[in-house]
C-alpha cells in the first residue's frame, strides 16, 4: 500500500520516453567513443607528419648550413646565412658556433633541454619533445662536428592545435546529432513498437464500455498475434461469462414471473373481498399485499438490469415534452404541490426519449428524496448548449462526496448514515436511473444543492435532438 | 353488474394464471370463456360472439400474434394482449397484428379490469355521437359507426375509428400523444405512445389514398397529430 502510494506521488517515466532515453544514450556513448578514438588518432597523425616535415626541414637546413660556413665564418656573419635558410611556419632556428649562441627572439639556451644539447654535444643528432612557455614546442638538434657548431631548430606543434581544435568541433556536432538523432529513432521506433500495445488499450476500453464482442484482429506477426490471441481468448471467456451470467439473472427473473402474475392476480381478488375479512386476516393480507408488490419490482427491476447487461436493452423513443413531463411526474408520484422552476424560457423543449424509462427515472429519483430526505424540496429544469436538465432538490442529509459515485451502484446502500439506509429500497432503483439515462447518451449525477447548505440536487442531463426544429412554441 | 352479459374470452396456457384471471374477471361480474392454445381460442371465437379477448403473446403452437390476426379478418371485436415486456418488438408487433392495447406481465386485477373497462366504454359511446363529419372525400359517421372514402365503406376497428372521431372533432387542431392516449384509451400521461402511433399507422393504410403522404391525418414534429379538414 505505501508503495503504491509512492508509485503514484513520483511521476513515472512512460515506456516511451524510456526507450527513447535509451536511445539517445546509446547514441552518446558511441559518438563519445568515437570522437574520442578519432581525437587521439588525428592527433597522433597531425603530430607525427608535422615532426617528419619538421626534421626533413631542419636536416636540410643544417645541411645548407654545413655548406655555408667555412673555418673563418665570424658570428657576425651568422644571422644572414641563417635567414637564407628555409624556414617552417611556426618553427626558430638556433645555432651555436663555438661557445657562442644565435638566439631566437623569444628563445634563451635554458629553454634548450639539458638532455638533448648534452647529445648533440656528443655529435650525435636528436629530437625531443619539450614545452616552452607552456606551449608543445619540438627540439631538433643536429650537430656541426666540421666547425664546432650545432643546429638547432625549435618548432611550434602548437598549430596542430587549430587543426584538432576545428576536428573537436565537428565531432562535437557530430556527437550532438547522433545523440538527437537516437532520441528522435528511438520515439519513432517506441511509436512503432507500442502501436499494437495502442490497439489493445482501444479494445480493453471497448470491452470496459460494454462491447462484449470486441476483438483483436491478427496482424500476420508472430509475435503480435501471441498478444492479440491471448487477449481475444480472454475476451471471449470474459464475453462469455457476462453473457452466462446474464442469461442466469434473465431467467431467473422470466421463471418467477408466472408464479408472480399468479400471486398478483390471486391477492388482487382476495383485496376485492377485503371487507369479508377477519381484523387478523386483513393485517396479513396487507403485508402479503405490500410486499409482494415490493418483490414484484425488485424481479422487474432485476430483469431491466439483465437486460442492460445483455446489451439488450433498448430505447423506444418518442417525444417527450421536458414541462408536461416533469408536472405529469410529479403527479404520478403524488407530489403535485412540489414546486417546479421552469427555467427553460418560456420554450417548449422537447426531446427524443424512453417515455418509460424516464418516466421510471423520475419515479425512482423522487422516491428517493421521499424515503431518504422526507421529501424533494423543488425540481428545476433548464436548457443549455444542446442538453436539457431535470434536477431533484432535497434537505436531507445530502450525499457524501465519496458516496457520491457508489450510491449508483447496484445494492449499494452508501456509508453516509440515513440516506440509502431502511428497507424501502431494493438497492437497484438508482443504478437503473444510471443505466437509462446512459442509454439516452446522457449524465446523472449528485451534488450538493449549494444555496443553504443542507440537502442534496441529483440532476439528469439528456441531450436535445441534433436536428433541433424551430423550438416549436404551443 | 354494470356489464351483465359481457363476455370475455381469455388465452392463456398457464393454467393457474387462467384460473386467477378467472377469478379475478368473474369478480367484476364478467362472463368468462377460458381457452389454453391459439387453436381453441379461434375456435372458441367462431363458435360465439365474444365482447372482448385476452391473448397472451406467448403460446405453444399458433402464437398470441397469430390469434390477433385471424380474428382481425373477421371481426372488429376489442382485443387486449399480454406481453412478457414492454420494450420489446413484441408490443409493437401485437398492436400491428391488430391489439387494441396491451398488459404487460405481470399486472393487477384492477389494471385488467380497468383496460377492458375503457375498451368496452370506448366500443359502446360511438353510438352516441351526433353529427356526420366531411372532409374532402372522407366521410365519418359516428351515429352508425362508419367511415366512408369516397363513397365507399372503410372498415376501421372500434380503436382505429374512436381515434378518427377524436381528431375530427378538433380537426385542424394538434393533438398531443397524450391527449390521445386519455380520450381513445383511458391512459394518463404515462400511457404508451406507440399506441398511438401503431394505430395512426394502421388508420392511414385505410383511410390514406397515399399512407406515405398523408393527407388527413398528419404528423406535427414535436407535437403530435392533427387531421387536416
Amino acid at each position: 500500500m505505501a508503495a503504491a502510494e509512492q508509485r503514484s506521488t513520483l511521476t513515472p517515466i512512460g515506456l516511451r520516453a524510456r526507450i527513447s532515453l535509451a536511445f539517445a544514450i546509446g547514441g552518446l556513448v558511441l559518438s563519445v567513443v568515437l570522437a574520442g578514438v578519432t581525437m587521439v588518432l588525428s592527433r597522433e597523425q597531425l603530430i607525427s607528419t608535422r615532426e617528419e616535415s619538421a626534421a626533413a626541414v631542419a636536416v636540410n637546413n643544417a645541411v645548407r648550413l654545413n655548406n655555408q660556413l667555412t673555418p673563418d665564418t665570424a658570428f657576425e656573419d651568422l644571422p644572414s646565412i641563417v635567414d637564407s635558410l628555409t624556414s617552417l611556419e611556426g618553427s626558430q632556428p638556433l645555432v651555436r658556433l663555438g661557445d657562442e649562441w644565435l638566439l631566437a627572439p623569444e628563445l634563451g639556451r635554458a629553454d634548450l633541454p639539458g638532455m638533448l644539447t648534452a647529445r648533440i654535444q656528443d655529435g650525435q643528432p636528436g629530437q625531443m619533445r619539450t614545452y616552452v612557455a607552456g606551449q608543445p614546442q619540438l627540439v631538433i638538434g643536429l650537430p656541426l662536428p666540421s666547425f664546432d657548431a650545432a643546429y638547432y631548430e625549435v618548432v611550434n606543434l602548437d598549430g596542430v592545435a587549430d587543426t584538432l581544435g576545428s576536428i573537436r568541433f565537428i565531432l562535437l556536432s557530430a556527437g550532438a546529432a547522433t545523440t538527437l538523432l537516437g532520441a528522435i529513432i528511438g520515439w519513432w521506433a517506441s511509436r512503432r513498437t507500442l502501436l499494437p500495445l495502442r490497439r489493445v488499450r482501444s479494445a480493453a476500453e471497448a470491452i470496459a464500455g460494454g462491447r462484449l464482442d470486441t476483438r483483436l484482429e491478427r496482424q500476420a506477426d508472430p509475435d503480435l498475434d501471441a498478444l492479440a490471441d491471448s487477449f481475444n481468448g480472454m475476451a471471449e471467456a470474459l464475453e462469455a461469462r457476462i453473457r452466462r451470467d446474464a442469461r442466469f439473472a434473465s431467467e431467473v427473473s422470466h421463471e418467477l414471473r408466472s408464479p408472480l402474475m399468479t400471486l398478483t392476480t390471486t391477492v388482487g381478488v382476495l383485496e376485492a373481498r377485503r371487507d369479508q375479512f377477519s381484523e387478523r386476516s386483513r393485517t396479513a393480507l396487507d403485508l402479503l399485499s405490500q410486499d409482494l408488490s415490493r418483490f414484484s419490482r425488485m424481479v422487474e427491476d432485476l430483469l431491466e438490469i439483465s437486460r442492460f447487461d445483455a446489451g439488450a436493452a433498448s430505447l423506444e423513443l418518442t417525444e417527450i415534452n421536458v414541462a408536461n413531463f416533469v408536472h405529469a411526474s410529479l403527479g404520478a408520484a403524488h407530489l403535485g404541490d412540489v414546486f417546479v422552476e421552469d427555467r427553460l424560457g418560456g420554450q417548449s423543449v422537447v426531446i427524443d426519449g424512453d417515455k418509460r424509462r424516464l418516466a421510471r427515472v423520475m419515479a425512482n429519483l423522487l422516491g428517493n428524496a421521499t424515503s431518504h430526505a422526507g421529501g424533494p424540496t423543488g425540481v428545476f429544469m433548464e436548457q443549455e448548449a444542446g442538453v436539457v436538465r431535470i434536477g431533484v432538490e432535497d434537505d436531507g442529509p445530502g450525499v457524501a462526496p465519496g458516496d457520491r459515485e457508489l450510491i449508483f451502484d447496484r445494492f449499494s446502500r452508501g456509508s453516509s448514515a440515513g440516506r440509502r439506509g431502511g428497507g424501502s429500497g431494493a438497492g437497484l432503483g438508482l443504478s437503473l436511473v444510471w443505466e437509462d439515462i446512459r442509454l439516452h447518451d446522457g449524465r446523472v449525477w449528485v451534488e450538493d444543492r449549494g444555496d443553504s447548505g443542507r440537502g442534496a440536487r441529483f440532476v439528469v442531463e439528456l441531450p436535445l435532438p441534433e436536428d433541433d426544429p424551430e423550438s416549436v412554441t404551443v | 353488474m354494470m356489464h351483465v352479459g359481457t363476455r370475455i374470452l381469455t388465452v392463456e396456457d398457464d393454467e393457474r394464471i387462467r384460473t386467477a384471471v378467472r377469478l379475478a374477471l368473474e369478480d367484476e361480474g364478467w362472463e368468462v370463456e377460458e381457452t389454453a392454445s391459439g387453436e381453441e381460442a379461434l375456435t372458441a371465437f367462431a363458435r360465439a360472439p365474444v365482447d372482448v379477448v385476452l391473448i397472451d403473446i406467448m403460446l405453444p403452437g399458433v402464437d398470441g400474434f397469430e390469434v390477433c390476426r385471424s380474428i382481425r379478418r373477421t371481426s372488429a371485436v376489442p382485443i387486449v394482449m399480454v406481453t412478457a415486456r414492454a420494450d420489446t418488438h413484441d408490443v409493437v408487433a401485437g398492436l400491428e397484428a391488430g391489439a387494441d392495447d396491451y398488459l404487460t406481465k405481470p399486472f393487477a386485477p384492477k389494471e385488467l379490469s380497468a383496460r377492458i373497462r375503457a375498451l368496452l366504454r370506448r366500443y359502446r359511446s360511438s353510438e352516441t355521437m351526433p353529427e356526420t363529419m366531411l372532409f374532402d372525400q372522407l366521410e365519418v359517421v359516428p351515429e352508425e359507426g362508419v367511415v366512408r372514402l369516397g363513397g365507399i365503406e372503410v372498415h376501421l376497428t372500434r380503436t382505429e375509428f374512436q381515434l378518427l372521431v377524436e381528431l375530427g372533432h378538433q380537426a385542424g387542431k394538434v393533438l398531443s400523444r397524450e391527449d390521445l392516449l386519455e380520450r381513445v384509451w383511458g391512459y394518463d400521461y404515462f400511457g404508451d405512445g406507440r399506441l398511438v402511433d401503431v394505430h395512426v399507422r394502421r388508420l392511414r393504410t385505410k383511410i390514406e389514398p397515399d399512407p406515405a403522404n398523408p393527407r388527413f391525418v398528419v404528423t406535427v414534429r414535436g407535437m403530435g397529430y392533427k387531421l387536416q379538414p
